[in-house]
């Protein structure tokens, strides 16, 4: 089972960690109940499906139904897909009212084109990004996932994913191959901080830009936005960078700002940056 | 699996893109399942049916009374809405095989899940 304090993918496939032990807990204990549902309801709530509409929506890493429980509640019907055959095991003994598949979300979602109204995944999707076998490449399966979810939901639909990224490399690894798909979006984080209330919500959209949604925090007065925008417009370089002197201060200072642009962690600007260095560098 | 999610599945082998469409239904076990009738839900639904696949499907599995098209101004007519609520909702595959009608790939259904995991060589990815 997973080190003390380590992840569950460091220690083999999902498959193999979701094993009927694991399933039991999903079933039994109440509090990992509690958080999967109050999860399950906050990404429903993201979804911002339309009001008081039975929608048919796609459960990636469905488990033992947990999620899927709190859709059948809320009156939508949904089809759930997971690769612990233990899990759906324990799902079917919980009587849940979806459709289940034993199937490996990185190897696409097996429906025709515009099959869903929406979809919502908790706690599965980092899994895509540790690879378990020789073949396995997490950037080409994290494609190949996004751009059959791309292609299963209607224009114009979101799907929100639940994810714990191990760190923001893996994160940005997750987004990038999202946008590659052809989806805009971005990572909702409520309560950013406090350790472990802290969840992380890739919210992606099919159709036109949208605003993003607000992250929970403690403080509702907080202003600070936690988010970063990722879109398929291009910053138009030609025009901006063509008067620049490449390794120049104002090159270097550009180049800083572009990063930010995209959300990536960049040093603040001082009277060192671009400074001329001693020859010997 | 319902007929509703039947008529939806498409196969997603390497190479076989919308060829993979549909699935060729055999049904060794069939429960029906009452479930709550709701229908708007149906209603959305209908134009999302691909009639063929679900018609064949229909006739693999014996149903009567499968209504062939969708009939005019069906939002508000009950007995159709009710009848296509029947064959997509409350028909569950328990046991059976999908094909893919390109590759002729088999995919077994257990306990209603149908498999679908795909080797290295068939997947995608």
């Amino acid at each position: 089972m997973a080190s003390r304090g380590g992840r569950p993918e460091h220690c083999g496939p999902a498959e193999l960690f979701y094993d009927e032990n694991e399933a039991r807990k999903y079933v039994r204990n109440s509090r990992m109940i509690d958080v999967q549902t109050k999860m399950a309801g906050r990404a429903l709530e993201l979804l911002y499906l339309p009001e008081g509409q039975p929608c048919f929506l796609l459960d990636i890493g469905c488990g033992s139904g947990l999620s899927g429980d709190h859709l059948s509640d809320e009156g939508h019907y949904w089809v759930g897909i997971d690769i612990s055959p233990a899990m759906l095991d324990a799902a079917l003994d919980r009587e849940t009212q979806g459709d289940l598949f034993l199937g490996d979300m990185g190897q696409g979602i097996p429906f025709k084109p515009g099959s869903f109204d929406g979809c919502i995944s908790i706690s599965a999707v980092q899994w895509l990004c540790s690879s378990n076998k020789k073949s396995d490449i997490p950037a080409k399966r994290l494609l190949c996932f996004f751009s059959s979810l791309y292609s299963v939901l209607v224009r114009g639909a979101r799907a929100v994913l639940q994810l714990y990224p191990e760190n923001s490399e893996q994160l940005e690894l997750i987004t990038t191959q999202a946008t590659r798909a052809g989806f805009t979006g971005g990572v909702v984080v409520d309560y950013p901080n406090s350790t472990k209330a802290k969840k992380f919500y890739l919210c992606l959209f099919s159709g036109p830009v949208t605003v993003l949604p607000k992250g929970l925090s403690e403080n509702p007065d907080e202003d600070e936005a936690s988010e970063s925008r990722f879109t398929n417009t291009r910053v138009p370089f030609r025009l901006e960078r063509r008067s620049l002197v490449r390794k120049s201060r104002a090159w270097v200072l550009e180049k800083k700002e572009r990063h930010r642009r995209q959300g990536k962690e960049v040093r603040p600007d001082t009277r060192y940056t671009g400074r001329k260095r001693k020859p010997r560098f | 699996m319902k007929l509703l999610t039947h008529n939806l599945l498409s196969s997603h082998v390497r190479g076989v893109g919308p060829r993979g469409f549909p699935l060729r239904l055999q049904a060794t076990e069939v429960r029906i399942n009452p479930v709550e009738f709701n229908p708007t839900f149906v209603a959305r639904m209908i134009p999302k049916v691909e009639w063929a696949a679900l018609l064949e499907a229909a006739n693999t599995l014996h149903l009567a009374e499968v209504p062939t098209e969708p009939v005019e101004g069906y939002e508000c007519d009950e007995a159709f809405l009710r009848k296509m609520h029947h064959v997509l909702l409350e028909v569950e595959v328990l046991e059976g095989t999908l094909q893919c009608p390109e590759s002729g790939r088999l995919f077994p259904i257990s306990r209603g899940i149908p498999n679908m995991l795909l080797s290295d060589e068939e997947s995608e990815s």
